[in-house]
């Protein structure tokens, strides 16, 4: 296993279930290589032909002070500035959000089947966007688009139902209440978006788009609609991955050394959730980067916070970016589904990685 | 297309003008039968009759449509009168028995049969074999593939339903028309190309459906073509937007301002879309979704549509 060789430096856990390594240079730098490789082939490949020295002249260009003719025709530049950078752009943001939130996730419930969309995020999300959908057909409210909007009110308001059902249980203040009460949110809320979504047959394939997941429209305005909320979202994780760490022990260890529990859950789950919904409302629902990247960053890499949780906002970004790439190269000029790619590349991957690693999902 | 004018039913054709025009000239064809065939020799009057008063006893009088487009269809061929119920996207013709929450795309079998229908015509086979078991005869009607398609079902729903000659004039007038339609288009050396877009997230027809076969016609040359070479997307691909950018078509039609709230100044303001020479010429027309997706008589409104706005951009 030569990747895992080029990672793997053994740290003798202090006691059993705490792990202790910490987030290496040399790790970091590989993530921020794959993010530049995964920018360099999403600007440099795609549908349109356009000459690759071209485009990197073009490049080139916006660096100040230097000035290159690239050649390049008045569409072809929009293709680049327009087209294909907003789109890795935006591919990024999400991937490394969606990671970011799953890694949180699979943290504070100590469970590696935790995914971004377990607290009813992608049900909610996906209800506001078939309202949005529904009543919007037709209407014409001008160039705001109701769409995103929608799916993030729903995508917040259905993790905050479930958190307010899990915890209002009585008995069991514990994080399984909380998941058990993520399952019936997000069963209910998919119940009445199928509903609605029957009941208004003549939007369905935009709703289907929607729910498949979309990089393919992307431009400047998603990704600064996105950028504000993934950079808040990741600085909050990112401050709570120690205390993440410690928690590891168990609540009331954790408690013992002066951490509240409840308070921090609370608060990554918030930040985690608000990553969450921005990504989704401007992307759709795209899944399995929540759980694959996490724990490939774990099996290859190292399973302490801090360590998952910045490189999987690292990877998760260059894994988006680069699954994008073959959505619209592989059918090309015709695109594939992001949401369906994601799954058929990563899960075999994802197989590859599990069965060939020694290293434990702790 | 005008050889077809010329054959022994121009007579026919000429009594009952634009019959697929599917309004109140519909009913008076089956009412009149008389009138229609009083400029023909007399030994064809008895033959010709006898579809149209038969329509009392063998054929169907209480037909469901669960179809938007057969439900044009039923209207354009003279079956109107015999319609007793329709799915409720056949809001055309507007005096089509329209009954809400009777669904086409999700239809049960219980409340169809409520109807009592005769026959039941549907554009899939979904619930074709539950509907026979309870006795009602049942029409599919499946999207057409090309004009040939959409004649041969307006002629076989004129054969069930007793409306014969009506139907043949109607597919005859419609055949007139895009005749004349096409005659009238001025095809250019240099073909212009087209971009169809059918939604926001820029799904697109490809030229082997019935909806590129109509943009044939008029000379124009498919964008999309290379998107669904191996017909996977059963000829409606999602186009990469860096490729229709590339492609640079003449012409852009769009068929989502119904659905997506677009429109000319919408898609002229999508970021990097600004040089296209479609945007920089105003290219751009909006297509009436219903009329360029169904594969019914307004097929002429749909092929008019479309060369009016070749004929404007010829004299841009």
């Amino acid at each position: 296993m030569p990747v895992k060789q080029l990672f793997a430096k053994a740290v003798a856990p202090r006691s059993p279930g705490v792990v202790t390594e910490k987030l290496r240079i040399p790790s970091l730098l590989t993530g921020v290589l794959a993010i530049a490789v995964a920018t360099a082939a999403g600007l440099l490949i795609g549908p349109a032909d356009i000459d690759r020295t071209n485009v990197l002249k073009e490049l080139l260009d916006r660096v100040p002070l230097i000035s290159v003719d690239s050649g390049l025709s008045a569409i072809q530049k929009n293709i680049i500035w327009e087209v294909r950078l907003p789109r890795v752009a935006l591919g990024a943001l999400v991937g490394g959000t969606l990671a970011l939130s799953g890694a949180s996730y699979q943290a504070v419930f100590r469970n590696p089947l935790a995914d971004p969309y377990l607290l009813g995020a992608a049900a909610g999300a996906g209800l506001g966007a078939t309202v949005a959908i529904v009543t919007g057909s037709g209407d014409g409210v001008g160039t705001f688009d109701l769409v995103p909007l929608l799916a993030f009110v729903g995508a917040l308001a259905a993790v905050a139902l479930t958190y307010l059902l899990g915890y209002s249980s009585g008995t069991q203040r514990s994080p399984a209440a909380l998941l058990l009460a993520g399952v019936a949110v997000a069963s209910f809320l998919t119940a009445v978006q199928t509903f609605i979504q029957q009941q208004n047959v003549e939007t369905i394939r935009q709703v289907y788009s929607w729910i498949l997941g979309r990089l393919n429209t992307a431009s400047w305005d998603e990704v600064s609609l996105l950028a504000p909320y993934a950079f808040a979202s990741a600085v909050l994780i990112l401050v709570c991955r120690r205390i993440l760490d410690v928690m590891r022990l168990g609540d009331f260890e954790a408690s013992s050394l002066g951490i509240r529990p409840q308070l921090v859950r609370l608060v990554v789950i918030c930040a985690a959730s608000l990553g969450t919904a921005a990504a989704v409302a401007v992307s759709g629902l795209i899944a399995f980067v929540g759980i694959i990247v996490p724990h490939t960053v774990r099996l290859l890499i190292g399973a302490s916070n801090r360590v998952v949780l910045p490189l999987s906002i690292l990877f998760g970004a260059a894994f988006l970016v680069f699954v994008d790439l073959l959505g619209r190269s592989l059918a090309s000029p015709a695109e594939i589904p992001i949401g369906v790619i994601t799954a058929f590349c990563g899960a075999p991957f994802f197989v590859i990685v599990l069965r060939s690693s020694k290293r434990t999902l702790g | 297309m005008f050889a077809a004018c010329g054959s022994d039913n121009a007579a026919d054709s000429a009594n009952q003008q634009v019959t697929f025009e599917p309004t109140a000239t519909s009913s008076l064809a089956t009412a009149m039968p008389e009138e229609a065939a009083e400029g023909e020799a007399p030994a064809e009057t008895d033959e010709d009759s006898q579809p149209d008063e038969a329509v009392t006893e063998n054929y169907p009088t209480a037909i469901v449509s669960l179809s938007p487009t057969a439900t044009e269809m039923l209207f354009a061929v003279g079956a109107g009168s015999q319609v007793i119920a329709v799915d409720d996207f056949s809001y055309y013709p507007p005096e089509a028995p329209v009954v809400e929450g009777l669904s086409g795309w999700n239809p049960n079998v219980e409340s169809i049969a409520s109807f009592e229908p005769d026959l039941v015509v549907l554009s899939d086979s979904g619930v074709q074999e539950e509907l026979e078991l309870l006795g009602i005869e049942v029409f599919v009607a499946p999207a057409a593939v090309d004009l040939d398609d959409v004649y041969t079902q307006m002629s076989a729903l004129g054969e069930l339903t007793g409306n014969e000659r009506t139907a043949g004039d109607a597919v005859l007038s419609m055949q007139a028309a895009i005749g004349e339609i096409i005659a009238g288009i001025e095809m250019s050396s240099e073909p212009l190309t087209y971009f169809h877009e059918l939604d926001d997230t820029l799904y697109s027809v490809t030229s082997s459906t019935f909806i590129g076969q109509i943009y044939a016609m008029t000379g124009l040359k498919n964008i999309a073509d290379p998107a669904d070479e191996d017909g996977a997307a059963w000829g409606y691909p999602q186009l990469s937007e860096e490729f229709i950018l590339q492609a640079d078509p003449d012409l852009i039609f769009y068929a989502d301002a119904q659905c997506c709230a677009q429109s000319l100044s919408t898609i002229s303001a999508r970021p990097g879309w600004s040089e296209l020479s479609a945007v920089r010429n105003g290219n751009i027309f909006e297509m009436d979704s219903d009329i360029s997706s169904r594969w019914g008589p307004r097929l002429v409104d749909f092929l008019e549509t479309v060369s009016d706005a070749v004929a404007t951009v010829n004299a841009r």
